[in-house]
């Protein structure tokens, strides 16, 4: 197990240093250079390329990619171009607001998403199927900031049950913060829910149909006895990896969600350094989320060899 | 419960059974007023082709048809419960007391997820036992199934045991609840034929000491003919013929019957007896046949009345059919003598040089510490028109020989191969058109072997184009001959594979072979996926194709029955050895090898008068990866002498007539012993207990 839990680890360093490739490419042959965009449309050429040998820019590429690798290695992210303070801490800032909104998605939509699947399986063909797995796909297939728009005028504008906005005024208790997060994070989780939805429902409907619990009916189990001891555990494996994978890939979704909500975290984090062509800022937020939807599939893997015991053997064994 | 007070009740009581499924918005009619009982304490068989409703019924008595399937009509009673409009806490009451279900493949059975031991305490949690009781009751159960060590198999999860202890299991699981009827849904089916008849033996042990009565459901005659009492014959969901088990088999009353019969070469038989009787047709689609007897248009015995009108069940003393001219049966379950014009020859093969040789083929996967070697110096020839037959159990390393053959796979260094004199390069890219055209293939799955997106006539087309020297313009004619040969309609070369029977689907793929006119093909479980009544086609028309073109066949099958009917020379292998290799006829005869013996006593004929002494195996097959020291079968071996036996690999003991025996007892003493005495007291007929 714990050499399984090496090797996978190292494959996710690999993967994190080939972003951090691609990232650094990506971020040169973007259009314009980072001195016109700080310093605007009217400065002189002269300005401007001082400011870029300032910033280093003049230098060979090379050697540009392994001192800012140097400095993430060490924790340094450079300092941001458009707040002009540390890249570093402005997206550790960020990363924890972004956190809080996703645990409270998370802690939402996973088990609504598995319920609502395993529910959808045991009613299939039925009318709470159908309202399941159609309501589903129309939540997941619209764009979130169709949701986000929709869940804010009916829920914050037109029945104002819930505050617009997602930050809680300064000095809030914990509850007051969590009522702020509702709203975004509701709207965060419509995408995830019709999918993660899905996979519980196609998995619990392979275990019904399975010889195993014909098994376990004929030995005479009672049917929540049945679905309880030898259903769920099996429906629900093939939805471990999709839900860990899905949430990696939440992290597109806050971009919208938290610009729509004027919420200060990640994703709008990235959405401005992106615009503002913060490169240090930039880099540092792209490399951050990668490093999240790898720790998200590694976590995957580890969960699906301890819930089951068959990929354990195989995990084992290596 | 009820049934106790009573006077005991039949274990099986269908009246005018009637079982409905419900397909695309019609009714089907799977079972049609089907009438059976099952005393107390009996031992009843149930034999059909595929689709003929076995599994339905068995599914039926547990009250567990699939969502779209109901009883409709009739009655259906399990020891004095009706079965028909149980629900609820009465149906599962029934399951928890009454009936249990032992089903093919256990390993799909058993929950991957929990533990073996929680699953079979669970049985005894049902009828209200505690966990921990149930846990210390499984322990016993587990002892009962002869498993060696319980503690250790209980902490175990399915995937950890094999075949054989997972069907175990499964068993312990069914008799956990003491139950009046077990189901045995073809509880063999899949097993290696060593484990396979271990398994039976502990069923007629169980059954014998627990009086329970059995209803037992296999499409191996042999194994129904070993195991039952009385046998009940279905086709198309209608009972066809029924009666004493033996009685049945030597007198069918029904053509089906007797087709079936006819269907298995008896033990002893070869091609040169004649050919095997095959049923032309296939089972008519569910419910399509209204008025008539339901087999009339497959039946060779079927007359204008068959047609019109449906023969009703007739009981004479214990015996019951349904069939209008009974008398005409008797005929069909012979061989039908083959007029084979066409010289045999194989018979001159001494006088030819060989056609292929193999000499010292070995395979080893992986490396260094990992390699296993799973093929350990095979050398034998093969003279044109011969067929020779390799049989063995899994990890005995048959497909692997047949894969280095067609260079599908690199034999290790040192190995020869031979074709016609010239040497075959290892690897099928190195070898020459011609040396891939002479060597090809059938599978035992033609799905996986066909293109499922082309028809047939493009997929003969494509052969043809890359095994043969043909014109394009000469291609589609030879398409038709090719069909023509295999006797495939002509409609069906625009078909796709997905539109074709098992039986067409395999005529397709031996089609596919012979398009470049090959030398010799080797055939790979050919019939193992097929129904006995095409099998038996199949394989008349393989011995047909080899007599008509003179191909060599290297038959590879664990059906040892098979491989007796087709093959000229047999070869005998276990774990990557060869043990034994002879002419067909005199492998059947003592000496054996002590392995050859034992796979020989499993039970491969429905009229196995004379009881052979009974040679059992125990346990599974050692591992490729880690063979047993010395003589790789000393594990198991029934007649291992000493020491010798696990120090040093056997001698190759040459015999008259090319026969070969590895083993360290001398050929005179093995015939010694085995004409006398079995080693192992043979386990009591279970049928006289």
């Amino acid at each position: 197990m714990s050499r399984f839990l090496i090797r996978r680890a190292g494959l996710g360093l690999i993967t994190l240093w080939l972003l951090s490739v691609i990232v650094f490419l990506g971020a040169q042959v973007l259009p314009g250079n980072p001195a016109r965009a700080i310093l605007g449309q009217d400065a002189a050429p002269a300005s401007v390329a001082q400011l870029n040998s300032q910033l280093g820019y003049d230098r060979p590429l090379l050697e540009r990619y392994f001192d800012w690798l140097g400095g993430v290695l060490t924790g340094d992210f450079g300092t941001s171009y458009l707040y002009q303070s540390s890249a570093g801490d402005l997206i550790a800032t960020a990363l924890g607001n972004s956190l809080k909104l996703g645990l409270v998605a998370v802690v939402l939509v996973v088990p609504l998403s598995l319920a609502g699947g395993v529910f959808a399986a045991l009613h299939r063909g039925r009318l709470a199927d159908k309202a399941v797995t159609f309501g589903g796909m129309i939540v997941s297939v619209l764009p979130e900031f169709v949701t986000g728009i929709v869940l804010l005028l009916a829920l914050g504008i037109w029945w104002p049950v819930l505050p617009i906005s997602a930050t809680a005024p300064p000095g809030a208790g914990p509850l007051e913060e969590l009522r702020h997060l509702i709203l975004p994070a509701l709207a965060l989780m419509a995408g995830l829910f019709g999918y993660i939805a899905r996979v519980a429902r196609a998995g619990t409907i392979d275990v019904l149909d399975a010889d195993s619990t014909r098994t376990a009916t004929v030995k005479g189990l009672r049917r929540r006895e049945v679905i309880r001891r030898h259903v769920l555990r099996n429906a629900l494996l093939p939805s471990i990896t999709v839900t860990a994978t899905q949430i990696g890939y939440m992290v597109g979704g806050l971009v919208v969600i938290e610009r729509l909500f004027n919420y200060q975290g990640l994703g709008l984090l990235l959405f401005n350094a992106a615009q503002r062509k913060d490169f240090p800022l930039l880099q540092g937020a792209v490399l951050v989320v990668g490093a999240i939807y790898i720790v998200m599939t590694l976590l995957a893997d580890v969960l699906q060899a301890v819930v089951n015991p068959r990929v354990r053997a195989q995990v084992t064994s290596r | 419960m009820t049934a106790s007070i009573a006077p005991p009740a039949a274990a099986v009581q269908a009246e005018q059974l009637d079982v409905t499924y419900r397909v695309r918005g019609r009714d089907r009619l799977v079972i049609r007023g089907l009438d059976l009982a099952i005393a107390p304490g009996e031992s009843y068989g149930l034999v059909g082709e595929s689709g003929c409703g076995k599994s339905t019924m068995a599914l039926a008595l547990v009250g567990a048809l699939p969502s779209n399937g109901r009883v409709s009509g009739g009655r259906l009673e399990v020891a004095g419960h009706d079965l028909a409009s149980a629900r609820g806490e009465a149906l599962r009451r029934l399951r928890t007391d009454v009936v249990a279900m032992v089903y093919q493949s256990p390993g799909r059975a058993l929950n991957p997820t929990m533990r073996v031991g929680d699953q079979i305490a669970e049985s005894f949690v049902v009828k209200s036992a505690s966990w921990d009781e149930g846990r210390a009751q499984a322990h016993e159960m587990l002892r009962k199934v002869k498993i060696a060590d319980p503690d250790l198999v209980m902490r175990r999860y399915p995937h950890e045991l094999s075949g054989g202890m997972q069907q175990r299991v499964v068993i312990a699981m069914a008799l956990a609840k003491r139950p009046e009827l077990l189901i045995l849904d073809e509880p063999t089916t899949g097993l290696d034929a060593t484990v396979e008849a271990e398994v039976l033996d502990l069923i007629a042990e169980l059954r014998a000491e627990m009086r329970t009565s059995v209803l037992f459901i296999s499409h191996n005659l042999s194994v129904i003919a070993r195991m039952c009492d009385r046998v009940g014959v279905l086709y198309a969901g209608r009972l066809a013929e029924e009666g004493p088990v033996d009685d049945v088999f030597r007198r069918p009353r029904h053509p089906y019957t007797a087709s079936l019969v006819g269907c298995i070469p008896r033990a002893g038989m070869s091609k040169e007896d004649g050919r095997l009787v095959a049923i032309p047709g296939a089972l008519p689609a569910l419910g399509s046949v209204e008025r008539g007897c339901v087999f009339a248009a497959r039946c060779p015995a079927a007359e204008e009345r068959c047609a019109a009108e449906e023969p009703p069940l007739t009981r004479e003393d214990d015996r019951g059919f349904r069939c209008h001219y009974p008398e005409r049966a008797g005929a069909l379950s012979r061989p039908t003598e083959a007029p084979l014009a066409v010289a045999d020859p194989a018979r001159e093969a001494g006088e030819r040089p060989p056609l292929l040789e193999v000499e010292r083929v070995a395979k080893t996967f992986g490396d260094g510490a990992r390699a296993v070697r799973v093929l350990q110096e095979i050398s034998f020839t093969l003279a044109a028109g011969e067929t020779l037959g390799i049989v063995g159990e899994s990890g005995s390393g048959k497909s692997t020989l047949a894969r280095v053959l067609l260079g599908l796979e690199a034999a290790d260094e040192g190995a020869t191969l031979r074709l016609d004199g010239r040497p075959l390069r290892p690897g099928v890219a190195a070898r020459d058109d011609e040396q891939v055209r002479a060597l090809q293939i059938v599978f035992q799955n033609p799905d996986s072997a066909l293109n499922q997106r082309h028809t047939i006539r493009r997929i003969l087309r494509r052969a043809l184009r890359r095994l043969s020297a043909l014109p394009p313009q000469r291609r589609e004619q030879r398409i038709a001959e090719l069909a023509e040969e295999v006797r495939l309609p002509a409609p069906q070369l625009d078909a796709r594979p997905a539109g074709l029977s098992g039986g067409m689907k395999q005529r397709v793929a031996i089609a596919r072979a012979f398009a470049g006119e090959p030398r010799v093909v080797v055939c790979d479980e050919p019939t193992s996926a097929l129904d006995v009544s095409v099998q038996a086609a199949i394989v008349n028309l393989m011995v047909w194709l080899q007599r008509e073109h003179g191909t060599a066949f290297v038959f590879i099958s664990h059906d040892l029955a098979i491989v007796q009917y087709i093959a000229d020379r047999i070869m005998v292998m276990y774990l990557g050895r060869v043990m034994e290799v002879g002419a067909a006829a005199d492998v059947f005869s003592p000496p054996h090898h002590p392995y050859t013996e034992a796979l020989l006593s499993a039970p491969r004929d429905a009229f196995a008068a004379e009881a052979r002494a009974r040679v059992r195996l125990h346990g599974d097959p050692p591992s490729v990866a880690d063979p047993p020291s010395g003589c790789v079968f000393q594990t198991r071996c029934p007649r291992k002498v000493g020491a010798i036996c696990e120090t040093e690999a056997p001698p190759c003991q040459q015999l008259a007539g090319g026969r070969q025996i590895h083993c360290h007892i001398p050929a005179a003493e093995l015939e010694r012993l085995q004409r006398e005495a079995p080693v192992e007291a043979p386990t009591p007929d279970p049928k006289e207990t």
